[in-house]
């Protein structure tokens, strides 16, 4: 596989996508419009090959809703997604097919993403048989075994007649990345891909999800835990009720955070040195929800530093001024 | 120096389906004093719930329990539910872990603590109700709140009122079973700068159960790990990332990425821990460590002072009987 560190493979621009919200009972007796929620609400970002990109935020901000859109499994309202540069957005279902195979996606849980009653070899090799690729039986199996030896299950013997229950979730989790790698992905989508593991597996799916990313995979990492996007991302984007609010280079991010949002993210990550004593600022409440966003600035009415302005003044992204790193975005007029 | 909680050689044996048995908790010792706050660490399955359990005396009918559990030094295990039920939630509270997803659904979250003060006697009809606005205050739940139910409260609502009911009758241990873990991550610092504030307010001691070290390090005085049903380390939180003496708590911490820690080699652990339900040869952790030599395959090493409140279970440490002393 050739490794081409400048060429775009993903590029999402201004996406926007949206939820009917049930009216419930009273709602609807009332004839109220039916409200929509903005799960998503004007995301623009990138991935290129071999890189890794950190996705990070708060349960509900729509990290996931982003990723299925991407992946085509949710329906944009606008915006454009590229994918090897082609338009994507609104492909019918007849053309995604074979796109399907190049993007694919890991799920936080292996143990429900994965079918109990599959021993790992029918797993892994379901992906080929569902694009009626890999030719005959035994090259199937071939590629099979290729997938398992990628995600370090070597032998690959030892695992193949193995079903999900006999395996630790480390395993099962290589598994569930093998079953993606057997069509060959460009791209690969990781929802929250460890935190469902003990810690001391984790480091070695992050390993090798690292060297997935070295030998030329795009991968876009769901996560909200920011000491791992720290140590894994090549770039991080940090979302809030829907938006970007900023982005760069992983480093850049977490040594330099211009966001006031990302800041607070940052300052409430417990550290493991006891002597490294956080001094938390804490934000009130919990992400408010989709429904509700809030006017001007969607954080202002949970932000620490916010002016006048920021009630009316929706913020760009945009260089901040203290970027030390030519990629570096906020969406905040402070900054 | 006497503990308020003490844990005495605690072992607790679960019969299986199958008829045999597994030994979840195998001679686990610790010590809570007043006011501290005491970290309890491991892989799942290690057996930290199971020790929870066993101090609250709520363990299922098939686990068969041996040791002592003194409260003020006197042993609450050793009568069976008539000398652990005055003191259960009236002395040691805790929060089950999944607490927050298992709040009555049917009921209001203040109806669900005026029944709990009024099942301990503690105070009935409008003085209930009274005292349980306050407690829901007293964690963070503005009075309103209290009369919705729990599917329309956020999970971090969710959590402040299982503490809360957990704390109906002002108990002055509280044992908290992973509070933070499903949680994100701003709500986790809420929910720790909430124990924090009980413990200072309250004088509460705390033992705070949970596989994230960086919690530990951040909220505890003391920390305790443990490994496939027993102690392997314990000590202040600042020897045990500064200065660990047993292999696992260094590779635990080794495993664990840190925000600063860019060039930091985050390493897994290789395997898994062992089965509990067959007998262990040797140490426990040797088929996983990077520092075993001979003895550890045949003995098992047994918990050890190596300095001030500070002990681990390693042959590095020294032969059994320099230990002795
Ligand atoms: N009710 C039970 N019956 C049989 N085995 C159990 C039961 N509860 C826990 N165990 C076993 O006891 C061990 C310790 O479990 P647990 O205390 O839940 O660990 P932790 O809380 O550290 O994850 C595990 O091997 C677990 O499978
Ligand atoms: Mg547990």
């Amino acid at each position: 596989m050739s490794v081409n560190g400048n060429r775009q493979l993903l590029e999402v621009e201004d996406l926007v996508v949206q939820y009917a919200v049930a009216r419930g009972l009273i709602g609807a007796v009332r004839r109220t419009p039916r409200q929509s929620v903005h799960a998503v609400d004007g995301v623009t970002l990138s991935v290129r090959a071999g890189e890794l990109l950190a996705l990070v935020g708060e349960s509900g901000c729509g990290k996931t809703t982003t990723a299925q859109a991407v992946l085509r499994l949710v329906d944009a309202v606008s915006g454009t997604i590229r994918f090897e540069g082609r338009e994507i957005t609104r492909l019918g279902a007849r053309s995604l097919r074979p796109l399907r195979r190049r993007m694919q996606i890991v799920y936080q849980d292996p143990y429900e993403s994965l079918d109990p009653r599959l021993r790992v070899q029918a797993t892994v090799e379901e992906p080929l048989l569902i694009h009626g690729l890999g030719g005959s039986k035994a090259e199937r199996t071939e590629r099979v075994r290729a997938a398992l030896a990628r995600v370090e299950l070597s032998p690959p013997e030892l695992f193949l007649d193995r079903f999900p229950h006999e395996l630790s979730g480390g395993q099962r989790q290589r598994v569930a990345i093998a079953a993606g790698l057997v069509l060959e992905p460009r791209l690969l989508v990781a929802d929250e891909p460890v935190s469902m593991l003990d810690v001391s597996v984790r480091a070695g799916v992050l390993h090798l999800l690292n060297g997935l990313r070295e030998s030329g995979l795009g991968i876009l990492m769901i996560t909200h835990d920011l000491s791992t996007a720290a140590r894994f991302a090549d770039r991080i984007a940090v979302m809030y009720l829907g938006r970007i609010v900023e982005e760069g280079a992983a480093r850049e991010i977490v040594r330099n955070p211009q966001h006031p949002y990302t800041k607070a993210l940052l300052s409430v990550v417990p550290r493991r040195d006891p002597r490294d004593r956080m001094r938390p600022q804490i934000l009130s409440g919990e992400t408010p929800d989709a429904v509700r966003i809030p006017s001007g600035c969607r954080f202002h009415p949970r932000c620490p530093v916010a002016i006048e302005e920021c009630r009316d003044h929706d913020p760009l992204l945009r260089r901040p001024h203290k970027a030390e790193t030519p990629e570096h975005r906020a969406a905040c007029i402070l900054a | 120096m006497t503990g308020l909680l003490e844990v005495e050689d605690l072992h607790v044996w679960f019969d299986l389906q199958d008829g045999g048995e597994l030994h979840a908790v195998q001679g686990v010792s610790l010590s809570v004093e007043p006011g501290e706050r005491l970290g309890l660490v491991g892989e799942s399955g290690c057996g930290k719930t199971t020790t929870a359990l066993a101090v609250m005396g709520l363990l299922p009918p098939s686990a068969s329990v041996a040791g002592r559990v003194l409260l003020d030094g006197e042993d609450i295990l050793a009568g069976g539910e008539s000398t652990i039920r005055p003191h259960r939630w009236v002395d040691v509270a805790i929060v089950f872990q999944g607490a927050m997803n298992a709040l009555n659904p049917v009921r209001t979250v203040a109806s669900q603590i005026v029944e709990a003060l009024e099942l301990h006697g503690r105070a009935r009809g409008a003085q209930a109700r009274a005292e349980a606005g306050e407690l829901l205050e007293s964690v963070g739940i503005p009075a309103g709140r209290g009369e919705r139910f729990p599917h329309e409260l956020s999970g971090g609502m969710r959590q402040r009122a299982a503490i809360a009911m957990a704390l109906s009758c002002r108990p002055r241990i509280l044992i908290a079973d992973e509070p933070t873990t499903a949680l994100d991550v701003m709500v986790q610092a809420q929910i720790l700068e909430l124990l924090d504030a009980l413990c200072r307010d309250f004088g509460l001691a705390l033992l705070l159960v949970t596989h994230d070290l960086p919690v530990v390090a951040q909220l505890c005085d003391q920390g305790t790990v443990m490994y496939a049903g027993e102690i392997v380390e314990r000590g202040s939180v600042d020897d045990l990332f500064h200065a660990p003496r047993h292999p696992y708590s260094r590779l635990l911490f080794a495993a664990t990425p840190d925000l600063d820690g860019e060039g930091d080699e985050v390493a897994s652990i290789p395997g898994a821990p062992p089965r509990l339900d067959r007998p262990l040869a040797g140490c426990p952790f040797r088929p996983r460590c990077d520092s075993a030599f001979s003895p550890c395959a045949s003995l098992r090493p047994r918990l050890q002072t190596v300095g001030d409140r500070h002990a681990a279970a390693c042959h590095l440490n020294g032969v059994p009987a320099e230990a002795a002393r």
